[in-house]
């Protein structure tokens, strides 16, 4: 089944903003799949993390609205593989990034029940503030 | 040996047992943590952004204070910065990496140092306490060892934070080893599990605990199903995954069976027979000391 893509200069800005945060060469990636292969998180995402870097290589921002890029907790198993020696986490916090200096939360702290901040560990919190909040 | 250390904010309230277990058994090796004066967050993630330079602030400010305590005579010309929370240990290294390759990044941040009374000049080193050990000599730690961990089976989990990226990991990122020497020289028979590097879903934790339910239950069971009868850990946030969370677990997988998780140093410190109070297994959420009493590593 083919798909026509057309990719207009709002696409390439978009990469080349992507590329720019991420410090990536974000082309380079050959849709191998060993990311998505090697991601403990895939299961739980809405794209796997190939389907996200072919996303951000046409330039798509529709990819800001996956929940994929925020399961990502940078684990860098995907990294240590990649064959062509990317950095997909640093593409996840890339695109993180641009959510979140919107202004764009992806949690509300505040409806965290009371219950579950006693328990949890700072580290979890911190953790979770700097990745999800901006 | 006298040697700065970093405990972080975790090791001071829910990881309590990881810190006491840490000083203690460093101290039968003849090493001494001296603690960081006015040491702050690290930040607990490593900012990934190429423009981001603000979130690098806080852990270089904390290598300014290994500067001073060698200024200020608390150590002697010792510039290794020791970690055992792993999380820490991986913010604070690939921020020092990040300013050592970029000589621009580090003169900017040292922009933001107004308050101190110098710079970072960029000649400190991060170490973790395993490989520390490490260089020792794991043959060394052996020689202390007073209460052999015999018969009891552990699977050592690492996790992300002390293998990855490779520039800062403390072994090799897929096949790790620097647990099993320690705690075979402890007496203890290792159990291998493929997931011992697989991500407990991290500070996932905080928003969704399903999915961290689901890891935890193929870390902790495939472990099981080679023998495991604990699991040990450097990292107080998997060690909340994998130990608190297992209520979730069982909720989610009734069929799952609850297991002990140590710091690798509370094993440490029970081999080295130091007393009870420096284990402090009552902060572990699963109560490992039944497990103990029946190998008999535990009185009572």
């Amino acid at each position: 089944m083919t798909k026509k893509v057309v990719i207009t200069s709002k696409n390439v800005d978009f990469l080349k903003k992507v590329i720019e945060l991420s410090a990536q060469p974000i082309t380079r990636c050959d849709q191998c799949g060993v990311c998505s292969g090697s991601c403990p998180m895939v299961n739980e995402m809405d794209i796997t993390p190939s389907q996200l870097m072919r996303m951000v290589q046409l330039g798509q921002e529709e990819v800001l609205g996956s929940k994929a890029m925020w399961l990502c907790a940078s684990c860098y198993t995907c990294t240590v593989r990649c064959p062509r020696g990317l950095d997909v986490s640093k593409v996840a916090e890339a695109l993180r990034q641009i959510t979140l200096r919107k202004a764009i939360d992806y949690i509300d702290i505040k409806k965290i029940p009371k219950g579950e901040i006693k328990k949890l560990p700072q580290i979890a919190l911190v953790g979770a503030f700097r990745k999800f909040t901006g | 040996m006298r040697i700065p250390y970093y405990p972080g904010c975790t090791l001071k309230t829910n990881a309590k047992n990881f810190e006491v277990s840490a000083i203690e058994s460093a101290k039968i090796l003849g090493i001494e943590l001296v603690e960081l004066p006015r040491w702050n967050c690290c930040g607990t993630v490593f900012s990934l952004t190429s423009d981001d330079l603000m979130h690098h602030v806080a852990p270089i400010r904390n290598l300014i204070r290994v500067q001073e305590m060698n200024e200020d005579g608390f150590v002697k010309d010792e510039y290794r910065l020791l970690v055992l929370c792993s999380m820490c240990y991986n913010t604070l290294k690939r921020a020092n990496l990040r300013v050592k390759e970029n000589p621009d990044d580090l003169k900017k941040i040292n922009d933001f140092m107004y308050l101190e009374k110098e710079g970072y000049e960029g000649n400190v080193e991060i170490i973790h306490l395993l490989s520390l050990l490490k260089d020792l000599g794991f043959d060394k730690v052996k020689e202390k060892v007073k209460k052999p961990l015999e018969d009891l089976k552990i699977a050592p989990y690492y996790g992300c934070m002390l293998l990855r990226p490779k520039e800062v990991g403390i072994d090799d990122a897929e096949e790790p080893t620097i647990q099993e020497e320690l705690l075979s020289s402890l007496g203890a028979n290792i159990i291998d599990s493929p997931y011992k590097k697989v991500c407990c879903g991290s500070y996932q934790t905080v928003q969704d605990k399903n999915i961290v339910a689901d890891l935890t239950y193929n870390i902790l069971t495939h472990a099981q199903k080679e023998g495991a009868e604990a699991i040990t850990t450097s990292c107080p946030l998997c060690a909340f995954n994998l130990d608190n969370r297992q209520e979730e677990v069982k909720k989610k997988h009734p069929d799952f069976k609850k297991i002990p998780v140590f710091y690798f140093t509370q094993l440490m410190a029970l081999a080295f027979g130091l007393d009870k109070s420096f284990c402090r297994f009552d902060l572990n959420y699963i109560n490992p000391e039944p497990l103990l009493r029946k190998k008999k590593l535990l009185e009572g």
